[in-house]
């Protein structure tokens, strides 16, 4: 192509006509232009500079070129016969320099000059290349061009590993095309969901899994240290920075892009971000304008296809002279990896004044969320099933109140648009008899209809006697829309939900986390159905507790779903600070240990030291930045973690027993140990207390502890479900043993039965209460095998919980959650 | 937004689902929060009940409940949720490149008010 001639044949058959220079010749420049021909054809001579050797492409397809699911051809929006047809010069593969705004002219890399009336910007962005080590070697790719495809093609061919750098839309696509032309791909992305601008946590989960099964490591999370070479200039592979090394023939940088804003910026044009554009898309120069990627409309930047093709309207308009004005967009984003739906749109980042709707089908791999606000639709985020994508997508725009078809809105258009369906009992009282209402366990309405008039009044009876929501819960909601439907105002509540988040049960969830095997928190959410996309400060402690108790060894402790005291393993204060309680065991301590606990209180200021009730020593006022300096202090003089802080085992309050006392039966100080040094770093639903006395005068109060033992002549008698709290309930004598052993295999079997039966935060002396002592010890004595079982679980549970947390984190491990991130001094003015 | 923005540091530092602290010399501490959504929100990091450190608390959606007593807190408005009243000095925060910026004004408070600079 001769762009200097066509130029000026242009300018010459172009006449009078004002002279339009476009800079970019890529999907926003070739729109802007298209736009203007179609309002007035005759009104510019045109030239358009694009810095690529080629005409105009749809940049948003390269994925499919990728994936090999089209060719370059089909790609091209406009050919070489568009620009001679509208008589547009296209200088390409010569990039514009300088844009001297004085002389109204833009000079391109070649030396060729071409002046302007008016000039549009349409640069677009740049890649951003994370500027670890490496970055420059010979094999480390973007995602921007056709040259880039064509790189990764040629890597492809070689077949062997790729690393793609960011797991965000462009990434993704990316792994998915070198994936599909046979290498094995590792997406490494800093956050800890994929795509996280577009999705949340749910569905970001989803697709992580879906993108795994598919034979893509995902990892989330992870930081690139540094890229490595072969050393000879070309890239071997990547390192992360917790040192792990990733082999790779080609890495993909695809973190994001940058507005172009650099030509612009020379020229002295207005730029934050991107370059500043009014309405009319004029940027402060009068005679300029810049549209797509590379502006900044309202303080926003966009990096979609959508927004542009509203831009370049509202640029020819103006360029025409019938400005109209662009206000912003709304924009939504679909993956393109077939085989996999996604769809997200708005905010749906939530917030105080918002409300989620939120279905989930763990059946189908189906999560939808539909955030609202003043009865509006502000946001979309859909996996699995996003047939109804563009129709919230359309109500989202248009901010039409939804508020009469609401009830029904989360089931799609079909559902929603039934009119007086919309009262989702009236739609099921619609439904015919034979209409399935479980399809888990194959119940029809008139199946369920018919336990309901034979006496079922409860969600919970229904489940009893025909099954129906009794395996996943997806169709609960219908279920409780046919009891209001037959009974009315005679329907029972069922038993107390684990939080608002769901419809199960604490019961329902410890079972179905063991049947289905749940393994993870965002996994238990999806597969039961729960209605807030990341939980609440309710079930998150619980589900990180079942989880722990289900899965030990295996299931990995989630810090950000516990509560203060047990995240920084000490106990927060009415001020702030913390108070810290090194383990005494059974009470015992030394000189030496009371000459470290001295010097820790005076070396960290501890303003209050007291004796516990539970026989050791509070040190109070501990600020949150030395609590790893302390611990390693009193780690050196022999002590641990006394887990004061948590629902765990507390502390084993002995007497002094047959050892010193003219009444003791036994040895309760030596059992009082045996048991700490058994039990200690157990994570429990509650606190639990433990207490040992040498003889029925019981100075140790062991009748008013979670598990007691009170000695006698003939052996121990072991007692359980006491509390001291604000109720106080005395033990229930479970049984007699004869030996201290057997005292030790009990203890352990029941505290396991109350790990593995109790609700989150239920103390022993609630739980022994609901579910009725009999049972506790119809459970513990009347099988023979079970107290063997129930000790050999715990016992199997506590090889991973007896670490001491105080070491690890004194060791350095999780600094940043004692550390502040930096320090503001207003003098200074600036941040460390 | 016109205004200074002060860098405090990369986006990394703090683990979603949780907060950490910015002292402030003469003034309130600053909590910034990164949500599990990969949002970032800055409040003074008291709570408008019994002045209890937010930063410390479970952050769950884009709200934090409070670790002394579980008032629950928007990280976007700083309102406090549910029955509760009250409300949390919010700071603007915005993130840029893998960095998290602070309006300087907001963050110098009362102590050094108008053109920080």
């Amino acid at each position: 192509m001769n762009a200097p001639m066509s130029f000026e044949e242009s300018r010459q058959a172009g006449g009078t006509r004002e002279t339009l220079v476009v800079i970019g010749n890529g999907m926003a420049g070739c729109r802007a232009v298209e736009e203007i021909l179609a309002r007035d054809p005759d009104r510019y001579a045109i030239t358009i500079f694009g810095a690529e050797p080629r005409v105009n492409y749809n940049r948003i397809m390269l994925s499919p070129v990728l994936a090999g699911e089209k060719e370059f051809d089909d790609i091209v929006i406009n050919a070489t016969e568009w620009y001679e047809d509208n008589g547009i010069s296209l200088v390409s593969g010569d990039p514009v320099e300088t844009i001297d705004r004085d002389a109204k002219a833009v000079v391109a890399r070649s030396g060729l000059r071409v002046p302007y009336d008016k000039l549009v910007i349409a640069t677009g962005s740049d890649p951003f290349i994370i500027p670890v080590p490496g970055h420059d070697l010979e094999g480390v790719v973007t995602f921007r061009d056709l040259d880039d495809v064509n790189t990764m093609l040629a890597a492809a061919a070689n077949g062997g590993e790729a690393v793609v750098i960011g797991g965000g839309l462009l990434g993704l696509e990316a792994a998915h095309g070198l994936s599909l032309r046979g290498m094995k791909v590792t997406v490494v992305h800093l956050m800890p969901t994929l795509m996280e601008r577009q999705l949340d946590e749910a569905a970001g989960y989803l697709l992580k899994e879906e993108l795994e099964s598919r034979g893509q490591t995902i990892l989330t999370g992870a930081n690139t240290k540094q890229i490595i070479g072969d050393g000879e200039g070309k890239v071997a592979g990547i390192e992360l920075e917790d040192g792990t090394r990733i082999k790779a023939s080609i890495v993909v940088m695809a973190a994001g892009i940058r507005p172009a804003t650099g030509l612009a910026k020379a020229a002295g044009l207005e730029c934050e971000r991107g370059i500043m554009v009014d309405d009319n898309m004029v940027s402060s120069d009068p005679d300029v304008l810049a549209v797509g990627e590379c502006v900044q409309h309202r303080g926003l930047c966009y990096g979609l296809v959508a927004p542009l093709w509203e831009m370049c309207r509202a640029l020819a308009d103006f360029a025409t002279q019938e400005p109209s004005g662009y206000e912003g967009s709304v924009t939504s984003t679909k993956l393109k990896v077939s085989g996999i739906d996604l769809f997200s749109a708005g905010d749906f980042s939530g917030g105080a004044e918002c409300e989620d709707i939120v279905m989930r089908d763990a059946a189908r791999g189906i999560y939808k969320r539909v955030v609202l606000k003043d009865d509006r639709i502000i946001g979309a985020v859909l996996y699995g099933d996003t047939a109804d994508g563009n129709w919230y997508f359309d109500l989202m725009r248009k901010e039409e109140d939804i508020s009469d078809i609401r009830e029904g809105l989360i089931f799609g258009q079909a559902f929603a648009s039934g009119g007086a369906l919309a009262d989702p009992n009236a739609a099921v009282a619609a439904l015919s008899d034979d209409a399935e209402i479980c399809g888990c366990n194959g119940v029809s309405k008139g199946t369920v209809v018919q336990s309901i008039l034979d006496g079922a009044a409860s969600l919970d009876a229904v489940r009893a006697t025909c099954k129906a929501s009794a395996s996943c819960g997806s169709c609960t909601g219908l279920v409780e829309s046919l009891l209001a439907v037959t009974l009315g105002e005679d329907v029972q509540a069922g038993p107390e939900t684990l939080c608002k988040c769901t419809s199960f049960t604490h019961d329902d969830v410890r079972g179905l986390i063991l049947e289905k095997e749940l393994k993870a928190i965002p996994q238990v959410m999806q597969e039961l159905h729960w209605t807030t996309p990341d939980g609440c400060s309710t079930c998150r402690p619980a589900l990180n507790y079942y989880l722990l108790c289900a899965w030990p060894g295996e299931y990995e402790d989630d810090q950000k779903s516990r509560f203060v005291n047990e995240r920084l393993h000490a106990n927060i204060q009415k001020d702030g600070t913390y108070s810290v309680v090194p383990r005494m065991w059974g009470g015992l301590t030394t000189p030496n240990e009371l000459r470290a606990i001295a010097d820790a209180a005076e070396k960290y200021n501890a303003r209050t030291v007291k004796v516990t009730g539970g026989q050791r020593i509070d040190l109070f006022g501990i600020q949150k930045q030395d609590l790893p300096a302390i611990w390693a202090d009193l780690n050196a003089a022999g002590m641990v973690s006394g887990h004061a802080y948590g629902k765990a085992l507390r502390t084993v309050k002995t007497c002094v027993g047959s050892e010193w006392c003219r009444f003791g039966t036994q040895d309760s100080t030596g059992l009082g140990v045996k048991l700490e040094q058994m039990t200690w770093g157990s994570w429990m639903p509650h606190k639990f207390k433990i207490a040992v006395s040498g003889c029925p005068r019981n100075c140790a109060e062991a009748t008013i502890k979670d598990f007691g033992v009170v000695c006698v002549d003939s052996g121990y008698e072991l007692h359980i479900g006491g509390n001291g709290g604000i109720k106080v309930r005395v033990t229930d004598l479970l049984c007699k043993v004869e030996t201290e052993q057997e005292a030790l295999d009990y203890c352990a079997a029941f505290i396991q039965l109350y790990r593995e039966d109790a609700h989150y935060l239920e103390r022993t002396a609630p739980w022994v209460e609901r579910v009725g002592l009999e049972t506790v010890k119809a459970k513990l004595l009347d099988d023979p095998g079970a107290i063997e079982r129930l000790a050999a679980r715990f016992r199997y549970s506590q090889t991973f919980m007896q670490d001491d947390p105080w070491a690890k984190r004194a060791g350095g491990e999780r600094s940043d959650l004692h550390a502040h991130i930096a320090e503001v001094r207003p003098l200074a003015m600036e941040a460390v | 937004m016109i205004g200074n923005w002060l860098d405090i540091g990369p986006v990394t530092q703090i683990e979603p689902g949780s907060a950490r602290t910015l002292p402030v010399e003469g003034s309130d501490e600053i909590a910034v929060f990164h949500t599990m959504r990969g949002e970032f929100y800055a409040l003074v990091n008291v709570c408008p009940h019994k002045q209890g450190p937010l930063s410390q608390g479970i952050v769950h959606g884009d709200a934090v409940a409070c670790p002394l007593h579980n008032w629950n807190i928007s990280l976007k408005t700083g309102n406090v949720l549910g029955e509760d009243d009250g409300c949390v000095p919010t700071i603007p925060l915005k993130v840029d490149a893998g960095r998290i910026y602070l309006l300087r004004e907001a963050v110098l408070g009362q102590t050094s008010p108008a053109g920080a600079d």
